[in-house]
């Protein structure tokens, strides 16, 4: 099959780009149902972007779902490996409540899991293939990275209460330091350590910049726990040191998943050109014990639909040349026509009438002659 | 170029006073005539001035890199942008009012009128009341003299308007001032300029406290 990738649209060029490089890593194509039951999604809603999921009944009296995310369906269909990593890419159809215009909506994700004996390699390969990713997608990008253990050492060294907890990660995931210091102040919490939360969310440097800054900021504290949550991340980013990777690296604590599922390296892929992050992954071993799965996990997922804004290239015309011809005209002579219009290069188009709003760049009269140029359209 | 949306009104023409004063004066920004966009290539700034409850829309959509929007609105739309100051200007609060005789019934269905739906709804379910909310988009103090509600959640300033019409405030939901906000991706490919004004900005909200 030849593919003409000029004719593809900019989302439909990222899948192929995208698929290959994962393949290039042995990832192996993981194809699902459009539906899942239900209850899968009912048992892990904290862990879907939107409550809302389009069900049916199915002919069997089950109550279906069309997916509203792709991971819960994975997890569920596979089982686990001692010492073994199934690496999976995927590229699916989700659907999901926009929280724009509050319906639903078909969103095209490209992703992939890492699920099994997860390794500090295996953590390095997904975020190398998360940078590689958004590159592929546009030069200009960026990946925040965060470990999520250490935020949560952090708060449960504070003591909060369970409502200043979720209080504490909004203000993280909006940078947010004056309500964090007034939580702070209102949970009685000492103002250095309350500092050095502060500093700790208003961070955003490339890591050998933000690593330094971290480690004064929490070396001083004492806890064992966080000690080591910081000493992964530091291997994490270290491996990139001196490699293209590092430059898109920043360190953000502002990048927050739900605690209840996601667990250590955690991170969000922004492109120029897009208001919003495009990808968003993370080490989620704590859905797979919801799960009842004894192994870790990590992955990512872009959202397609966003590229759609990087798509700036309009098209000037919907057709090259517009072949106007007759009732009478032969079907074989209108063919032959089209044929030699067509050899020339560009597209062609063959109408009786000019379709409203058609923009084309040459229109042309199928004559007794041949093709005919139409005065003022040639 | 950093693209930034200001309020239009006396907040925003207050706001902009702090920019200028941070060293990002703009020309006729504060004389717009039917201009809509104001630019200093020398210090990196565009303005333009849109409906306050737009900014927040035009910040998380990227049209702007930074603005300048209310906490109510922040807290009522829910949108996706980091909050970088309290500007400490447009200091008010939102909060519960009612009539002076008014007496809450537990055993029934709190009748809440207000024009911040998510807000009030948020506020009485984290105390577990069950209210019915109604949303009304002007004059909300009217609704609670007519028996349409029984107690009102809105913006109260000095409370003039509510002692005029013979009611009080009962409970304040959370202080509003005006917040320092910009689009997330903008802060990444544009950070050193945001992190310029927040830095520039910082002592003069100190001021304001």
């Amino acid at each position: 099959m030849n593919i003409d990738v000029s004719a593809l649209k900019y989302d439909e060029r990222a899948i192929f780009a995208l698929r290959s490089l994962y393949s290039a890593y042995g990832y192996s194509y993981y194809k699902m149902s459009k539906f899942e039951e239900y209850d899968l999604y009912v048992r892990n809603k904290d862990f879907l972007v939107s409550d809302s999921v389009i069900t049916f009944t199915d002919t069997n009296g089950r109550l279906m779902a069309l997916k509203p995310d792709v991971t819960l369906a994975i997890i569920r269909h596979i089982h686990d490996e001692p010492g073994v990593v199934q690496k999976l890419t995927y590229n699916e159809n989700v659907y999901r409540v926009s929280q724009k215009t509050h319906t639903f909506k078909e969103i095209m994700q490209v992703g992939l899991e890492c699920i099994g004996a997860i390794d500090d390699y295996c953590i390095c390969e997904v975020l190398e293939l998360a940078a590689l990713s958004l590159r592929r997608i546009s030069p200009h990008c960026v990946l925040d990275i965060a470990h999520l253990g250490i935020l949560a050492a952090i708060i449960d060294d504070f003591s909060f209460s369970e409502r200043s907890r979720a209080d504490i990660l909004r203000c993280a995931s909006e940078k947010n330091a004056h309500e964090l210091r007034s939580i702070c102040r209102r949970s009685g919490v000492e103002e250095n350590k309350a500092q050095a939360l502060l500093d700790l969310v208003s961070l955003c440097d490339r890591p050998r910049e933000a690593l330094p800054k971290l480690r004064a900021l929490l070396g001083k504290s004492g806890s064992a726990r966080l000690a080591d949550q910081l000493a992964q991340l530091e291997r994490i980013v270290g491996v990139f040191a001196g490699t293209d990777v590092e430059d898109m690296l920043r360190v953000d604590f502002s990048v927050v998943n739900d605690l209840n599922y996601y667990n250590g390296i955690v991170f969000r892929g922004f492109v120029e050109g897009v208001p919003t992050g495009v990808l968003s992954g993370g080490q989620y071993d704590r859905l797979m014990r919801k799960m009842k799965r004894q192994s870790g996990a990590i992955g990512f997922a872009i959202y397609l639909d966003l590229l759609e804004r990087l798509n700036t290239a309009a098209r000037e015309y919907d057709v090259d040349t517009l072949l106007l011809y007759d009732r009478g005209d032969s079907p074989e002579r209108v063919r032959a026509c089209v044929k030699e219009l067509a050899a020339e290069g560009g597209s062609v188009c063959a109408q009786k009438e000019v379709p409203q709003g058609c923009r084309f760049r040459r229109l042309m009269k199928l004559t007794e002659s041949g093709a005919t140029p139409i005065e003022g359209h040639a | 170029m950093l693209n930034i949306a200001l309020p239009k009104g006396r907040l925003g023409e207050k706001v902009y006073g702090m920019f200028a004063r941070a060293g990002y004066e703009c020309e006729g920004v504060l004389d717009p005539g039917r201009r809509l966009i104001f630019e200093n290539e020398q210090k990196g700034v565009r303005y333009f001035w849109v409906k306050p409850s737009d900014v927040a829309i035009y910040v998380e959509r990227g049209a702007a890199d930074i603005g300048v929007a209310g906490k109510d609105i922040l807290l009522e739309h829910g949108p996706d942008v980091y909050e970088l100051l309290d500007l400490r200007v447009g200091i008010c609060r939102m909060a519960v009012a009612a009539k002076s005789d008014f007496h809450d019934d537990p055993e029934r269905t709190l009748r809440v009128a207000s024009k911040f739906v998510n807000i009030a709804q948020n506020y009485y379910a984290s105390r577990g009341r069950d209210i019915d909310i109604i949303q009304i988009n002007g004059s909300v103090e009217l609704a609670p003299i007519l028996d349409l509600s029984d107690v009102i959640v809105d913006i109260v300033e000095t409370g003039t308007t509510l002692k005029e019409n013979d009611l009080h405030v009962i409970d304040t939901v959370v202080p509003i001032s005006a917040r320092l906000i910009a689009n997330k991706a903008s802060f990444k490919f544009k950070n050193s300029a945001i992190v310029s004004i927040v830095d520039a900005l910082l002592p003069l909200t100190e001021e304001n406290t």
